[in-house]
């Protein structure tokens, strides 16, 4: 099996005694699969005198020369003696640079399945632990400091505020008024399709009403604003963080906290309230019209039943919610935006993790608020 | 890659267009790069370094003339095939790394490998490691990950993942930029040595004038949408061109001359 048709390759022969191993060809990277097999084949088991003669590779990179490093000192330590002969000058230096950068592979950090699942937990829950408490510490911060503007000390930036109100509230306004009408129609619609069977088609009027009004008008207005606005609090902090523009204004002597937070808390604190109350009258008008529709129960009997059935503090209870489901997502859209570091990759991870964070507090503090009132049997 | 023929062009420019909408980069620029050279490109903001390089390495399609890469016309249509074989005997060192922030450090050196090699995973990491340690990074860097690097061993790292496939050109996109002085003179004592002994052709953009006085064998300065001038330094310093004199003669450019180079003030 000699050269001819290969384009590389190494022949072995025994001359007076010594093992004879002459590479030939182009010993690179394209060619090492098979060069590594020969090897292995042809030179790794020879015991005794070895000479490597290199006069014949035509061309030699570095995997090829890190071939010929590696087989010549796995001989030797076998106790061969080798010696390896005519090397090209250029080649010569080039097994130099290879055999000083020659060394053992680092081993990546040693992962037993049952440590790597409790690093993962305890790693988890540590991170979940500082994220509460740096979130009480921010929380303190935000009140500290709308408490300096009653004083006097720290100051509610008007124009701000406005623009935030504007993109958090009236631009959310049609996206929640819609969701909020097609869950009225579909609530009616399921309702009137179960009390029907019962000949209580004119209950979907409460079945609406009090969940429109107590619950869904405002979790499902949460829910979108965490999405639209907890995240672009996020992005929005976060970048400047990226580009030191949050350290450029504490060192003008500008506190952050006055500047860029407290008028996006203050904005949707206002603002997430009266979308909820458009939201409330969306989700019933869907119910009206689907219960028309469906069940001929005429808007005014809607109305009429509406009054009779479903009082005031329905909607009380689900508007009072408004404000605190506010504060919750932009606390957690700010919070999560100083803690960007550095790259985009965390800019990305932590809006995400902003908009996941805040629909669950949402949601949980959602649950906690149906028990405290069932309990006082509101 | 051996016995390199010193006439051989392995990169050619004829008549090359760029632009963007109506901005015009580059008309009708010609350029040569022999084999073996270090060649550095220079020229001010906005003159287009780094649009060449992107259409040198096929990012960015010309709007006119004709790009040959190591015999291989890239404004042509192609297959992907030659494509690949192509791309695989080019090295990039981007301005900040380009690593891949997910992957550590072998295995971003290891992706080249990976993608166009058939070799066992062990030789892969043996090779990995190989080019990690010729970079001049500790053995311990392999397994770390991008974000524990500092700025010089991101460079040092990406230089690694560059010569994972040992490339015949390996350009460079201000490889000392963000370095102190002593860690970008290390760089490019070991841009010089790599380059001697692979065998490689470097193009690389600089505003370093050190790095221009070390280790540049020839200068094309971009300027006027074309290679204004191109040659060794002393031909630079001998231009009487207003901005290669500004450049090269300026405080910067005077600072960074040797000794015995420096002319006569006038």
């Amino acid at each position: 099996m000699n050269g001819a048709g290969i384009e590389a390759g190494l022949d072995a022969t025994l001359r007076a005694g010594r093992h004879w191993l002459a590479p030939f060809g182009r010993w690179t990277l394209d060619e090492l699969p098979d060069l590594e097999n020969l090897v292995r084949e042809r030179a790794l088991g020879r015991r005794g005198p070895t000479t490597w003669d290199a006069s014949r590779i035509e061309s030699l990179d570095s995997a090829g020369a890190w071939l010929i490093h590696r087989s010549v000192a796995a001989m030797r330590r076998g106790g061969a003696d080798v010696d390896l002969t005519g090397l090209k000058p250029e080649h010569e230096t080039l097994l130099h640079l290879v055999a000083d950068s020659d060394r053992a592979v680092e081993p990546a950090v040693e992962s037993n399945l049952i440590i790597l699942v409790l690093t993962r937990m305890g790693r988890a829950f540590d991170r979940a632990m500082r994220d509460g408490r740096d979130l009480v510490a921010f929380n303190g911060a935000i009140v500290a400091t709308a408490f300096g503007v009653l004083i006097g000390r720290s100051r509610l930036r008007f124009v701000p505020t406005v623009v935030h109100l504007e993109q958090v509230g009236f631009n959310a306004l049609p996206i929640a008024g819609l969701i909020s009408f097609l869950i009225g129609v579909v609530m009616a619609y399921q309702g009137a399709s179960q009390l029907q069977k019962f000949g209580a088609e004119i209950f979907v009027v409460d079945l609406v009403g009090v969940s429109v009004l107590r619950e869904i008008g405002i979790l499902l207005t949460a829910i979108v604003v965490a999405g639209r606005s907890g995240s672009a609090f996020t992005s929005q902090i976060g970048s400047m963080k990226m580009q030191q523009e949050i350290d450029a204004l504490r060192v003008i002597g500008v506190d952050p906290i006055e500047a860029l937070v407290l008028p996006r808390v203050a904005a949707l604190v206002l603002g997430l309230p009266i979308l909820a109350v458009f939201a409330d009258i969306m989700g019933l008008l869907g119910g009206a019209v689907m219960a028309w529709g469906a069940l001929g129960i005429t808007p005014l009997q809607f109305l009429e039943r509406l009054g009779e059935q479903v009082g005031p503090e329905q909607y009380f209870i689900g508007i009072a919610k408004a404000p605190v489901f506010a504060y919750l997502i932009a606390l957690v859209g700010c919070r999560n935006g100083f803690n960007v570091r550095g790259s985009a990759a965390s800019l990305g991870r932590l809006t995400t993790r902003s908009v996941v964070e805040s629909i669950f507090l949402v949601i949980v503090l959602d649950a906690a608020f149906s028990v405290v009132l069932s309990a006082m049997n509101l | 890659m051996n016995a390199p023929d010193p006439g051989e062009i392995v990169i050619r420019l004829r008549g090359l267009r760029t632009q963007f909408g109506a901005q015009v980069i580059h008309d009708g620029l010609d350029l040569d790069v022999r084999r073996g050279e270090i060649l550095a490109i220079v020229g001010g903001s906005g003159t287009g370094k780094s649009v060449m390089l992107r259409t040198m390495l096929g990012l960015k399609r010309p709007e006119g003339g004709r790009i040959e890469v190591l015999g291989v016309d890239i404004t042509a249509e192609q297959d992907d095939e030659t494509l690949r074989r192509l791309r695989r005997r080019l090295g990039v060192l981007f301005q900040d790394g380009a690593l891949f922030g997910e992957l550590s450090v072998a295995e971003n050196v290891a992706v080249p490998l990976k993608e166009h090699t058939a070799l066992s995973p062990e030789t892969i990491a043996a090779i990995a490691a190989l080019k990690i340690a010729m970079v001049g990074l500790p053995a311990n860097a392999g397994p770390k990950k991008p974000s524990d690097l500092s700025g010089g061993m991101k460079k040092r790292a990406g230089l690694a993942r560059s010569l994972a496939l040992d490339p015949d050109i390996l350009f460079l996109d201000e490889p000392t930029a963000g370095l102190d002085p002593i860690g970008a003179a290390a760089f490019d004592d070991l841009i010089r040595g790599l380059q001697g002994t692979m065998g490689l052709t470097v193009v690389m953009i600089t505003h370093d004038l050190d790095t221009l006085h070390a280790i540049c064998d020839r200068i094309a300065v971009l300027a006027e949408k074309k290679v204004m001038l191109i040659g060794p330094m002393a031909k630079m310093l001998a231009s009487d061109h207003p901005w290669v004199r500004e450049y090269f003669h300026g405080p910067r450019g005077r600072a960074a001359l040797p000794e015995t180079a420096l002319p006569e003030p006038d």
